[in-house]
Order: structure tokens, then C-alpha cells, then sequence
């Protein structure tokens, strides 16, 4: 039951309507949005600066989605697509896009998959009849997708199973969700991928590749018209496969113990912490508690000069790197990650006692009023910075519909921001930080390896995403 | 349908990409800077680049300019550490300072309506940074844990070895981190020597896009830059001579996979080839999805989740060089099919097919590129960089245009030998031993 709901059927109806004149007003920055009548939803950011435009298509399917005992299916056939189709040659779509001067690639994550295409303007037809083609007549042949199998092994010992930091991350999430698929990795775990076949491949395609499943975001030298012309020409005949099937994962218990690891390789050249709390996520209509935990992450650990982790730790001499993350992109329950690598000198207990008490005091006193208004500060630079990326705004937008916001939610994001008060910090501070649904975890030298070590990544979350 | 489709977009792009109107800026104090002015958003980006970048370290100081890099941001003028930072914040400004072995980058992006406060704030950090004692032990500690995370990184390993084979003497064959111990040693002192042999208006390039005037554009560049010696007290650097061999290194490390580096010879960016040299290897391995390599080693035999290659083009020293990771079993195979790749381009030459899918990709990214403030300054700050003229922008896609097969032929055939390739394995490679002793780390 994906989105005949009521901001959908107004945009389309006002879609249906001239109503282009919307697209000129500053409010919604190019921003244009209509549903095609096979449930296709589209939407157009325009930015006519540069002759260029992207493609971007988002399946409302991820590796959360998938069956157990099948991990890394998603992420498999986002490989297969490239695959071909009636019309196209295995590789030929990239081949044909890089051809005329494009670039192209795919990614999956937990709660999507996404093929895109960055090209010159005039040839955006040229891409899209292509992406459309894909989308209702993969092919997959017998030859490929072993082949294809062995490369997607070959990514996950290059990207996991090569470094210690990914494969810890791993079982940080395996740990974290006792129910939730959040704790499975994207890319799927080894023994499961080892099994997956060109069938379990076309059922996941023929059950969830589909135009009312998927969003066709176009951002760049397009107009609104233009957009929706060949939006119809090429997606407009493809039928939709059935109702869209509401997304029920199982959700999480009650989590009653924090939960402790630790994990030691010679590989690893220093210890490093990295937390994770069970976090609310972005919802449609109510963004507040996730608006106010992004405020937190920025606030805690966004700057290593000025945060109160930066200014208490790192500044201090107790840890060299410090970080604090969130992303309320997530259809379930996300995570807020605190990271750490301690000081040359100082033990991890003691790295992590300091922590503690920093984060204690927090609790008590609140958030600087100085420190907020300047958070806020950047995040309104933020905001005309982020207007200079049409690639990255496609990428909200994508990422916002695919989780199961409404463009009018992504729209009214900057403003929750801005709306977001010290009270609302405090309020989902001790919410989170004091959660019994964490996960400590300790990355520790094997010894006697020498100590050394990494910058914490800018959120401790195991490779969100995974480009084909 | 497609074919048809693609047929008719070749012939659309024999017409020229739009013109990017580049503005030649001279500030009242004589700095220069190019420019493309554009009010759609309210806030300019600007680089700042300083030739020569780490490769000024003074002998025996290692790593200085790196250091002194990173602490530039760590407090200016009468603002330690935290006031600097937080100044800044306060301003929605975002500076950013890098360097590596052609230059040291300063970027700035600031609102319109604070442009003036932020360039004073930037030119503080650059004419009068405090480089307090805790401010270089702390930023001293977290590049010294840089160093020592290398170390355990096989893709670093392998392009630390690959370097100190390629070029001798020159600062190119050591990182730009320096060692543990000569960042150990460093002293202020040092920063501030490093400092004045690279942060100097005799060097500099700027870069500038956004809701700016050239006469606007004059002051800042006159605020940020006016402050700075006129001249750096280090010499640029020297070119540097490839000292690189064919052969295979392999340096033990415990992993399911092998990172394999190679290199070979490569050319500078004004070779009357470099453009043939450019072709080519977008035919060969930097073509993504579309190279041989990728076709070879990935699509048809899995053996790589990624492989390619490009034309290293350093200002002061080229190579053409490629990478990928593999599992330990099958990385002979990999290297002999790299190999004969290499061989196999050098013998044949590309199709015509090849060489117009290749000219057409080429000439059609290039606008991609200039999408935004951000990228534009950056691209305009890197031509200067290399000495482009300012109306590179609007020639460049002629020159991919007038390769032709025998071009192409002539520079594989100087360049491309499989026997001049060095190969770095970091891994426990099967199917392929070290052809000299491995290297001590």
C-alpha cells in the first residue's frame, strides 16, 4: 500500500493541471513532484546551471527486505541489472551511457536500491529509455551470473572481510538488533551469498522491481515538462506488478541489557570505541525527535575544535579523534554512534570513563546557548551551501521518498531543524543516551602489535551503502 | 531502438559544449585570479592554491608543511583554538586546508552576507597563525596516528613502496606525513619556516565562483592574500627523474586479498602526446565498466570487485599506473591478464570503434564537470595550477577531438610495455613470486 495517500493524489491531480508556475517560487527551491498513473513517482530539481542532468531511480526495497537465509540478494541483483535486457547486451547500458559522455553506477542499502546516471542534458531520454527498459525486461543469462556472484564475493573481501574495522562493524550490528534486519550487512553474509542463484535473483526482481515500488528522481538542466514528457513516454507503459506490499519488518523487543564486545586483530593499529544507540528515526509529519537528535550529533561531536566531546576530550588531551553520529534516513529505528580513539597514553577504560562522565554532565546542565545558536548558524549556511549540489539534493529527496517521507517532509526537514529548541535536545539526549539498547564495542590492537591508529569515520555504521 | 537513439546523440555532440565565460581578476594589489561570476545562490567559493605544496619540505623536516597544514585552522591572531573555530561556525563559513605533493589548498565558501568577516578570519589563520605549544602536540599526535595507521593499511603499503621505487631523491618517493620520527622532531620553529617557504604570493593561485564582482573578488583576494611575504624562501621544486623498474615486489601481509599496484612510464600533461596518452587509457583501464581491464579481469572472469588505471600527472613527476585487489589465489592470473593487456595495446593500437567511444565519452564529461561553485573554483585553481591558458576550458574538447588511431598508436607504442611494469603486491599472491628481494619496512 505504498502511497495512494492524500499528498500523493493531490500531486497528482495538481500534476495533471498546469501548475508549473509553483516551480518558479523561491519556497520550494525547483523542487516539482507528480505521481505517473502507474504509481511512478517522480520528482523534479531543477538547476539549469550547467548542462547537466542525473537520473536517479530508487526501488523501495533493500537488504532489510530480504527473506533469511538469503542476505545479500538485493544487493546481488542490483549487480544483475547491468546485466541486460531484450534490447541491451550484458554491459551495454554502462557501456552506451559512458559512450555519450555519462557515468553510471548503482548502490543498495538497507532500505533501497538506486541506479543512477550523471549525463549531458540532451541525452536524457537516451538514459531513461534505457533505465525504463531495465526496469520490466532484465534479462539474466546462464553465463553471467556466476561470474557476477564472484564479483560481489570479491567486493565483500575487499571491502569487509580485508579490514578489520568493517568486519567489526558487522557484528556491532548483528548485536545491536536482536530482531530487527538491520543486523544483517547489506552486502550479505559470506556463507548466504555463496548460495544465491540467477532464481533467487529474477524472484526478487519479478516480486519487487516495479513502477509503483520505485521513485524517478531527475535533477538538473530539466524542466518540470520536459521531465514529465519523457517520464510518460518511457515509464508511463510499464504496468505496475500488483499492489505495492506494505513494508513489515519484525521490529525490535524491548532491550533490556547494554550489551558489551570486543575484538582484537594485528591489523588494527589502535583501539577505537564506537557506541551505538537504538534512535528514532525521521517519519512522515514527525521529524522533531529526529530533527532534534541531529542537532544532538552536531552538538556533541560535530566540530573537534568546539563540540563538548571536541572541547572535553580531544582538546583535553584524552582522546585524539572524537565523533558523533546520526541519519534519520531509515524506514525502522536507526542508531546514534558516538566514536572514540583514545590519547597516546591513555588506557581505553580510562578513555571511556571520561566519556561517560562527559556525557553525564551533559545530562545534567544542557546545551550552551551559545554552542546551539551556533549549530543553528551552520545549519542555515547549510541550506544555501547545500542549493550548489543539484546531485546531492537529488540524493534527500531520493533517499526521503524511499524511506517513506513525502516531498513535502524532505521540503520542511531545514525547518525542523531550525526549529529545534535546547529542551528538544535534552528531551531525546536522555532518551537515547541513557538507552539500554547500546552496544559498546572496543576495536583493539592483537598484541603486541605497536598502538597506532585511525580517524573514526564520520559515523560508525557498517558500509551503509554498497555501490555496484 | 537504442542504437538508432545513440547514432542520432553522436551527431548532436560534433556541436561544441556552451562557453564558460572565465573573468581574468587583478585585486588592487596586483594578486590575480580567475573567475566565473554566477548569482543564482548567495555565497562564492574560492581556492587558494600554493604551488609546490609538500614537496617545499626543507631537508631533514619531513612532514613540516603537512604538520603546519593542519595547524593553520588551530588558532589565529588573538583566538586560540576554540575561539578561531567557533568564530568561523558563527559565521556559517567553512575553510578547509590541505596539501599534498604539487600544492597546499586553502578553500573558503562564505554567505554573502558575511563575505567580508570571513576573509579577514581566513587571512588571519594564514598571516598570523598562533601555532600554540598544545595546539601542534595534539594536531602533532593525530598525524603521528595517521603514520602508524598506514602502516597496518595494505593499499598505503603498496603506495608507499610503489613511490620509494619510482623516484629516488626527489620528495615524491616519501609521504608527505613524514616518518614518526621527524614529525616527532619537529618544533615550532619549524612550522613557521615551513610556513614561509610555501605560503607566499609568488606561488599562489586563486580559483573563485559565485554571487561575487571582480571589483569584490579584488578586495578579498587583497584581504585574505595582501598579508602574505611576497615571496616563499624555498625554491619550487626540481622535476623529478623515474627511477621505476619492471619486476614484481611482493610484500607479506595476512589477508584473503592482494592489493596489486603497477606502474610503468608515464608523461606530462604538455607532452604534444598527452592527449593520445589520455584516450588511450580511458580505452584501457580508466573507463570504468567500459576499459578492457575492467572487461577482462571483472566481467568476464570475476576475479575483481574494481580495476583500473590512469596517467598520474604530476607536476613534477608522471607515471601511468593502476590498481586493484583480488583474492590471493587467483592474483597471478590477474597480473598475467594486466600484463597482457598492457602488451596487447601496445602492439594493436584501439579500434575506431574504441577511439570515438572514448573521444565522445571524454568530450561529453568534461562540461559535467562544472556544476556548481564549489567544482568550478576548484577547476579553475587546478589549470592555473598546471600553467593551462584561461581558454583551456573552450579548446580542450578540440584537442580529444584530434586524436587519431595513429596518434594513439605512437604514444602505446613509446609508453605501454608490459616488461617497464612494476607490480607492488601487498597479500600472500599465488601463482606469481617477487622477482627481486622484498623491501624491508
Amino acid at each position: 500500500m505504498l502511497r495512494p495517500t492524500l499528498p500523493a493524489l493531490l500531486a497528482l491531480t495538481l500534476g495533471a493541471m498546469p501548475v508549473l508556475a509553483e516551480t518558479t517560487t523561491p519556497e520550494n527551491n525547483g523542487i516539482t513532484h507528480f505521481t505517473l498513473p502507474n504509481g511512478l513517482e517522480t520528482v523534479v530539481i531543477q538547476d539549469h546551471r550547467a548542462p547537466v542532468v542525473v537520473q536517479i531511480v530508487w526501488y523501495r526495497i533493500g537488504s532489510a527486505d530480504e527473506p533469511p537465509g538469503k542476505s545479500g540478494i538485493a544487493h546481488y541483483l542490483e549487480h544483475l541489472m547491468f546485466k541486460g535486457t531484450d534490447k541491451l547486451e550484458p554491459g551495454e547500458l554502462s557501456k552506451t551511457v559512458t559512450a555519450n559522455g555519462g557515468m553510471d553506477n548503482a548502490f543498495t542499502s538497507y532500505d533501497y536500491t538506486a541506479y543512477f546516471q550523471r549525463i549531458a542534458s540532451d541525452r536524457l531520454s537516451l538514459v531513461m529509455e534505457m533505465e525504463a527498459d531495465r526496469m520490466a525486461n532484465l534479462r539474466i543469462g546462464e553465463d553471467d551470473w556466476q561470474a557476477e556472484r564472484q564479483v560481489v564475493l570479491e567486493e565483500r573481501a575487499q571491502r569487509v572481510d580485508s579490514d578489520p574495522g568493517s568486519l567489526f562493524a558487522e557484528e556491532r550490528y548483528a548485536t545491536l538488533y536482536y530482531n530487527h534486519p538491520y543486523g544483517r550487512p547489506v552486502i550479505g553474509w559470506r556463507a548466504e551469498m555463496e548460495g544465491l542463484t540467477r532464481e533467487d535473483a529474477l524472484e526478487w526482481y519479478d516480486n519487487h522491481y516495479s513502477p509503483n515500488e520505485a521513485i524517478l528522481i531527475l535533477a538538473g538542466d530539466v524542466t518540470p515538462e520536459r521531465a514529465r514528457e519523457l517520464a510518460e513516454q518511457y515509464y508511463g507503459p510499464i504496468p505496475a506488478k500488483g499492489e505495492a506490499e506494505p513494508r513489515i519488518r519484525p521490529q525490535e523487543p524491548t532491550q533490556r541489557s547494554p550489551r558489551r564486545m570486543e575484538m582484537s586483530d594485528p591489523r588494527v593499529p589502535q583501539p577505537v570505541m564506537s557506541r551505538s544507540y537504538i534512535a528514532p528515526e525521521r517519519n512522515p509529519g514527525d521529524q522533531a525527535d529526529a530533527a532534534a537528535l541531529t542537532v544532538l550529533a552536531e552538538l556533541l561531536g560535530g566540530s573537534m575544535q568546539t563540540s563538548i566531546l571536541g572541547r572535553e576530550l580531544a582538546m583535553q588531551g584524552k582522546a585524539l579523534w572524537v565523533n558523533a553520529g546520526y541519519d534519520g534516513f531509515s524506514v525502522d529505528p536507526t542508531s546514534f554512534g558516538i566514536s572514540l580513539v583514545p590519547a597516546d597514553g591513555m588506557t581505553p577504560e580510562d578513555a571511556e570513563a571520561e566519556l561517560d562522565k562527559v556525557l553525564a554532565r551533559f545530562l545534567e546542565t544542557g546545551p550552551d546557548p551559545a554552542d546551539l545558536d551556533r549549530v543553528k548558524t551552520q545549519i542555515e549556511a547549510a541550506r544555501v551551501y547545500k542549493l550548489d549540489s543539484a546531485h546531492g539534493r537529488a540524493y534527500d529527496y531520493g533517499q526521503g521518498l524511499a524511506t517513506g517521507l513525502s516531498v513535502q517532509d524532505v521540503n520542511d526537514w531545514p525547518d525542523s531543524l531550525a526549529a529545534v529548541t535546547a529542551d528538544d535536545v535534552m528531551r531525546v539526549a536522555r532518551t537515547v543516551l541513557d538507552s539500554k539498547a547500546s552496544v559498546t564495542g572496543w576495536l583493539l590492537p592483537a598484541e603486541p602489535a605497536p598502538a597506532a591508529a585511525e580517524a573514526p569515520a564520520s559515523t560508525d555504521t557498517p558500509s551503509p551503502e554498497v555501490q555496484g | 531502438m537504442i542504437r538508432a537513439a545513440i547514432a542520432l546523440f553522436l551527431a548532436v555532440l560534433a556541436v561544441p559544449a556552451h562557453a564558460i565565460d572565465i573573468q581574468d581578476v587583478t585585486s588592487p594589489g596586483g594578486i590575480k585570479a580567475w573567475l566565473v561570476q554566477d548569482d543564482s545562490i548567495p555565497f562564492v567559493a574560492v581556492q587558494f592554491s600554493f604551488k609546490g605544496g609538500a614537496s617545499l619540505d626543507a631537508e631533514g623536516k619531513r612532514g613540516a608543511i603537512n604538520l603546519m597544514t593542519a595547524t593553520l585552522e588551530e588558532g589565529a591572531g588573538n583566538r586560540d583554538s576554540v575561539a578561531f573555530a567557533q568564530a568561523v561556525e558563527g559565521l556559517g563559513a567553512q575553510f578547509s586546508f590541505d596539501v599534498g605533493d604539487d600544492a597546499l589548498t586553502v578553500g573558503m565558501r562564505a554567505l554573502n552576507e558575511n563575505r567580508d568577516e570571513a576573509a579577514a578570519l581566513l587571512a588571519e589563520a594564514l598571516t598570523q597563525p598562533r601555532f600554540d605549544d598544545d595546539a601542534i602536540e595534539r594536531v602533532r599526535a593525530q598525524v603521528q596516528s595517521i603514520i602508524r595507521s598506514e602502516a597496518t593499511d595494505p593499499q598505503s603499503i603498496a603506495a608507499k613502496e610503489m613511490a620509494r621505487q619510482a623516484w629516488g631523491d626527489h620528495p615524491y618517493a616519501t609521504s608527505i606525513n613524514g616518518t614518526m620520527d621527524s614529525v616527532a622532531a619537529l618544533t615550532r620553529q619549524d612550522l613557521v619556516a615551513a610556513k614561509n617557504r610555501v605560503l607566499a604570493r609568488d606561488r599562489v593561485v586563486v580559483g573563485a565562483a559565485g554571487d561575487i564582482t571582480p571589483e569584490e573578488l579584488g578586495q578579498l583576494l587583497d584581504t585574505v592574500l595582501g598579508g602574505l611575504p611576497e615571496q616563499g624562501t624555498a625554491p619550487l621544486p626540481q622535476p623529478a627523474d623515474l627511477q621505476l623498474t619492471g619486476g614484481v615486489t611482493v610484500i607479506d601481509w595476512d589477508s584473503p586479498q592482494t592489493v596489486v599496484s603497477f606502474a610503468g612510464p608515464g608523461l606530462a600533461i604538455d607532452d604534444p602526446d598527452y592527449f593520445a596518452a589520455f584516450v588511450a587509457n580511458h580505452i584501457l583501464g580508466g573507463g570504468g565498466f567500459s576499459s578492457r581491464l575492467m572487461e577482462e579481469i571483472r566481467e568476464k572472469r570475476g576475479l575483481t570487485y574494481g580495476v583500473g588505471t590512469t596517467l598520474a600527472t604530476g607536476v613534477y613527476g608522471q607515471t601511468w599506473q593502476g590498481g586493484m585487489a583480488g583474492s590471493n589465489a587467483t592474483t597471478g592470473q590477474a597480473v598475467d591478464l594486466i600484463r597482457q593487456e598492457w602488451d596487447r595495446m601496445a602492439e594493436g593500437g584501439v579500434t575506431d570503434q574504441e577511439l570515438n567511444d572514448a573521444k565522445t565519452y571524454l568530450t561529453g564529461e568534461y562540461p559535467l564537470r562544472f556544476d556548481g561553485n564549489g567544482s568550478i573554483a576548484g577547476i579553475l585553481a587546478g589549470m592555473q595550477l598546471i600553467g593551462f591558458p584561461i581558454d583551456y576550458v573552450n579548446t580542450r574538447n578540440e584537442k580529444v577531438e584530434a586524436v587519431t588511431a595513429e596518434d594513439v598508436k605512437r604514444v602505446v607504442g613509446r609508453l605501454l610495455d608490459a616488461d617497464d611494469l612494476r607490480f607492488v603486491l601487498v597479500g600472500r599472491p599465488e601463482g606469481i613470486a617477487g622477482t627481486d628481494p622484498a623491501p624491508t619496512n
